[in-house]
């Protein structure tokens, strides 16, 4: 029998505040262990939260950005359940009355080629709820270790409907919502250190029918690539499963990267009693339509929407916007400099190609390049492709120059001027390389005039290379096809 | 009551003798607090708060915590800066 | 006053008057409060810990600062001693368990911080029913307090050592913590005045949690003018405690020396049935004529929910307790069980040797109440009851200033009287748990004797946020009876 997939996710995205969820003392990556904690974080005796309105505001952001419906009110409850990692035993999360409910994510999959943009549709999301982290466990032989540093740090969980049908489904999801993330400046979203993680709920059903089959909860999705195989493998197993008679049970399995399959760790009957309350410590949130249109107005684009934008209206090849879209800080930098240029899809061209390839470069490095203090800047960018439009300087080059635009910070214009690179647009002087080039080579000449198009490129090259590539080339064709058909 | 059930939840080791004892007296504890299904309470708020209020909160700005010498000062095992605990699999 | 060795008998208010005219010294009030200590704890176990040269240490600067003429307030360099369930950076908090029994807070509770900014000589860690659960103090790991009018008898819980530091003279001023009545009835037993304020009056900060929706640290003194003080100083809006509420503290030391115009006070038919000691009915009816001489017009009034008060107090409290104390697991700052050999255990294990039974019995109850399938019937029908209670009271201060009512059924019970039937404990909190359930002010104020010299007290309950006027009822009776400045003989 044929089977298809139906996939729920649900992703714990963490907020990129300064203080944590409950407390005013500093989230951060990478420090010393147990260095961010406080009464609060460690749930020490007496310790009572009080929560981030950031935290709040940047939910709400997410939640407009994803199309969701923004509660009027909503509260928090405890998660009660005990594990070493979590300094309270009780989690604070949202259960009845999250911050969002509804919502979608447009995702796309891949097209035919590259080159050719692929087929869209709109994920639906059941809910959006804030909560606060948990701490980082590390394994050893015989015991494990404790951090609290991440513990009580903003998370944002963020549940699909059943609605995704393939593992490059569950990719062009996260891709997705990732850039959506990322664009708006909530999360760097980076899952090896754990900003974006992934569990995943995966059943089966034949084709053609409609209710869902018996739901695994699939956890430790610690990768791009693990959420990818440990879903594709989930659906085999489950699959192999069904065709052998076998019946799927309810439970929740581990993905283990290393041995690439998949293990259960507890049954529905073994499944926690979370024994959720209402946080006595804790009052709720009301969200007036004020704050949600204040946040609404400076809503960055969807990604999806911006990159419509430039293909339709800036007329810029799919290519180059699937490369910008999914970067903020590259798409205002695109603008600004298509801003001051006459041809945008060129800009865009250079900016996906050569500025990423220097950033790139400049990364491994000086770290983290941030396009604020790009050594080219939007304008001096804007300028090399006007000075190629213009026929001041040949696209050659610009490639030529463009690395050491960025080494030196110097512009287009005085690099070109200091080393004489401007191309040559002399009409006589272009006239008698020309006639040279016909006269050097006359079987090529014949075959032009004998309709052979492409035989005139055999000449320009020569050209070119007599003017070490300057000549404009643009009245290079021309003087040729004056000299060879009077 | 399932008293193996909630002191698991509750993850608290019960002696036999408490067990049997904790079993009666809960047992009768909970006749006692039967009265409460009685009362009509259809339509009524629940009252999570004595006195309720909207968005106690406070800026994003941070402070400087513990150091981790004092995070662990009462830690009863640790090591590397970090807590000790035996051997955990993800539950 | 010539004679130091009587030092210890004054009221916070006398200790502050002989601070400022000079006759002694903090120095010499604490050592006299020391030397107190030893004397009588032995007898009275009130004390869990106390750190001699801490505090003599705080005189010492309370002195300096006098002789410079800047001190920070009246009670400055006069001891307040705390249930040991309120952090004090430094000293230990056992919550009178064994799971905390090597536990040393690194931070101060918000009350804590104000009292050291009052120049309070921060004093010594006083005995409680583990947890904050109990009504006898019997329930406590490191052993009874004993009631200093009656050593064979509680002090009340679960501020036991609180009421009984000041009953034994121990301590001119304590604090201690009301979820239930953990105040007003150990105050009631043992013949002091004893506060629970307005839920989010006073911060919850640094106080180790009991149940969250009903907790409140309130003070312990020989008298309603001390405890006036004394709340006026540990009062206010804490941003660290998101249920604190931002009203403005009155003085409330100054509002009850203004002339007070006898008021309206309410008599609840329902807590004067059944059930009551016969020699707390007699206290309680003389009071009630004390106030109706004093012109106060005293009427009948309703509390028909009452008798569903102590199922919605043991459900909401139990439950919220159940997750509290989830924390205190032997991972992170708790003792750890030495027969744990995988992570369950150390739960598992560290919590049942760590816990006292009545602890133990409540997170079981806590956790059943809000366990799947259960928590519509119980939790949630308990909230809803709980407004129930509340609109009851509303109704009642519609008619009335203040609701007058006996503390406890009955004065101080004998060692191991109730301690095995949970129920019969329960009952004893009958008067006092519907006050934190709508989250209102109540005072125990000492109101007479039995025939065998135990101590009764008279309970008043107040409008929210309204405890000046509450205190100065309390105080038009107290300072005319005085009955708190009777001392036990020990
Ligand atoms: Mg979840
Ligand atoms: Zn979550």
């Amino acid at each position: 029998m044929d089977y298809e997939a139906v996939i729920g996710l649900e992703v714990h995205v963490q907020l990129n505040t300064k203080s944590k969820m409950f407390t005013r003392v500093s989230t951060g990556f990478g420090k010393s262990p147990n260095t961010l904690t406080n009464p609060v974080v460690l749930g020490l005796p007496g310790a009572l939260p009080v929560m981030n309105r950031d935290a709040i505001e940047k939910s709400i952001k997410v939640g407009l950005l994803l199309s969701c419906k923004i509660a009027e009110v909503c509260k928090w409850d405890r998660k009660n359940y005990f594990y070493p990692d979590m300094p309270k035993n009780y989690q604070i999360s949202q259960f009845d009355q999250p911050i969002c409910e509804g919502g979608e994510v447009e995702i796309e999959m891949p097209g035919d080629s590259p080159s050719e943009i692929g087929s869209h549709r709109i994920v639906q999301l059941t809910r959006i709820h804030l909560e606060e982290d948990v701490g980082k466990l590390t394994h050893y032989e015989s015991d494990s270790l404790v951090d609290y540093n991440r513990a009580g740090c903003p998370l944002l969980e963020i549940v699909s409907e059943p609605d995704l049908y393939s593992p490059e489904e569950v990719f062009a999801y996260l891709t997705s919502l990732r850039n959506s993330l990322v664009s708006a400046e909530i999360s760097p979203c980076d899952m090896e250190k754990g900003q974006l993680r992934c569990d995943a709920n995966i059943s089966i059903r034949p084709v053609g029918t409609s209710t869902l089959g018996t739901k695994v909860e699939l956890k430790n999705l610690n990768t791009i690539s693990g959420v990818k195989n440990g879903v594709e493998y989930e659906i085999r197993r489950q699959t192999k499963a069904l065709n052998e008679g076998e019946t799927i049970i309810q439970e929740t399995r581990r993905w283990n990267p290393d041995q690439k399959y998949t293990t259960p760790m507890r049954t529905k009957e073994m499944a926690h009693d979370y024994r959720y309350f209402p946080d006595p410590d804790l009052m709720p949130v009301k969200i007036d339509p004020e704050w949600v249109n204040r946040i609404s107005k400076d809503l960055p684009e969807k990604p999806f929407d911006k990159q419509r934008r430039y293909m339709e209206e800036m007329n810029i090849p799919y290519t180059s916007t699937s490369a910008l879209c999914g970067d903020r800080p590259l798409c205002e930098y695109f603008e600004k400099a298509a801003s001051h240029c006459s041809a945008p899809s060129k800009v865009a061209n250079w900016v996906v190609n050569d500025l990423l390839r220097e950033v790139s470069h400049s990364e491994k490095d000086q770290q983290g390049v941030n396009l604020e203090n790009c050594p080219v800047s939007p304008e001096s960018l804007a300028e090399l492709v006007n000075l190629i439009e213009d026929g001041v300087v040949s696209n050659n080059v610009a490639k030529e120059i463009f690395p050491e635009m960025y080494a030196s910070r110097k512009s287009a214009k005085t690099l070109i001027a200091e080393k004489g690179l401007e191309m040559k647009s002399d009409g006589d002087e272009i006239e008698t390389l020309c006639a040279q080039a016909i006269s050097n080579d006359p079987d090529a000449a014949d075959k032009f005039r004998g309709g052979k198009e492409g035989a005139i490129n055999a000449l320009k090259g020569s050209v070119m290379k007599a003017t070490r590539g300057q000549a404009n080339p643009k009245i290079v064709d021309e003087t040729l096809r004056r000299l060879l058909l009077p | 009551m399932d008293i193996d059930y909630v002191a698991n939840l509750a993850r608290i080791e019960l002696t036999p003798e408490e067990r049997k004892k904790f079993q009666g007296q809960l047992g009768d504890v909970l006749v006692y607090f039967e009265k409460l299904q009685e009362v009509n309470v259809e339509g009524v708020t629940p009252t999570a708060h004595a006195f309720p209020r909207f968005n106690v909160w406070d800026e994003d700005e941070p402070t400087t915590g513990f150091t981790s010498d004092e995070a662990l000062k009462n830690a009863p095992k640790s090591r590397n800066d970090q807590i000790v605990v035996p051997k955990v699999i993800e539950e | 006053m010539t004679d130091h060795s009587e030092i210890f008998t004054l009221t916070g208010s006398e200790l502050s008057d002989g601070l400022a005219s000079g006759q002694f010294s903090s120095e010499e009030v604490t050592k006299s409060y020391l030397s107190r200590i030893k004397e009588v704890d032995d007898k009275v176990h009130a004390f869990l810990s106390y750190d001699e040269e801490d505090m003599l240490d705080q005189a010492k600067s309370s002195d300096q600062r006098r002789a410079s003429g800047k001190i920070l307030g009246p009670l400055d360099g006069v001891p307040v001693c705390l249930k040991d369930v309120i952090s004090a950076k430094g000293q230990p908090l056992t919550a009178a368990s064994k799971i905390l029994e090597k536990y040393r807070s690194p931070y101060d509770a918000t009350v804590t911080i104000k009292l050291k900014k009052a120049g309070v000589v921060v004093g010594g860690r006083l005995n409680l029913d583990e947890f904050a659960m109990g009504s006898s103090t019997e329930n406590s790991a490191y052993g009874p307090t004993c009631n200093p009018w009656d050593l064979g008898r509680v002090p009340g819980g679960s501020s036991g050592g609180s009421s009984a530091a000041v009953a034994a003279r121990e301590a001119p001023l304590t604090l201690g913590s009301d979820t239930g009545g953990s105040i007003r009835q150990p105050a009631s037993l043992c013949g002091v005045v004893g506060m629970k304020p307005t839920y989010g009056r006073v911060s919850r900060y640094g106080l180790a949690a009991f149940a969250s929706s009903l907790d409140q640290i309130g003070p312990f003194s020989q008298t309603v003018e001390d405890t006036a003080q004394l709340l006026e100083i540990i009062s206010g809006h804490d941003p660290l405690d998101s249920t604190s509420y931002p009203t403005p503290v009155p003085s409330f030391s100054n509002e009850i020396r203004q002339p007070f115009k006898p008021c309206k006070l309410g008599l609840p038919k329902e807590f004067f049935g059944t059930g009551m000691d016969d020699d707390v009915r007699k206290s309680i009816e003389q009071s009630i004529q004390w106030y109706r001489d004093k012109g106060y017009e005293l009427v009948e009034i309703s509390l028909p929910t009452t008798e569903l008060s102590i199922p919605v107090y043991y459900v909401i409290a139990t439950a919220e307790a159940s997750s509290n104390l989830a924390r205190y697991d032997g991972i992170r700052y708790t003792s750890r069980s030495e027969h744990a050999e995988n992570a369950i255990d150390v739960y598992a294990k560290s919590r049942g040797e760590g816990f006292g039974e009545e602890v133990k019995r409540r997170c079981i109850l806590g956790a059943y109440g809000l366990s799947s399938g259960y928590y519509d019937a119980y939790y949630l029908r308990a909230q809803k009851t709980r407004t129930l209670i509340r609109n009851d009271f509303d109704k009642a201060f519609e008619q009335v200033d203040a609701i007058l009512t006996p503390t406890s059924p009955t004065p101080a019970f004998k060692f191991g009287e109730k301690s095995e039937d949970p129920i019969s404990m329960y009952l004893s909190d009958i008067y006092t748990i519907s006050t934190n359930l709508a989250g209102l002010p109540g005072i125990s104020i000492p109101c007479g004797f039995t025939e065998n010299g135990l101590p009764i007290g008279m309970q008043l309950i107040g409008q929210a946020f309204e405890e000046g006027k509450l205190l100065s009822i309390a105080h038009d009776y107290d300072r005319e009876l005085q009955l708190g400045r009777s001392q036990p003989s020990l």
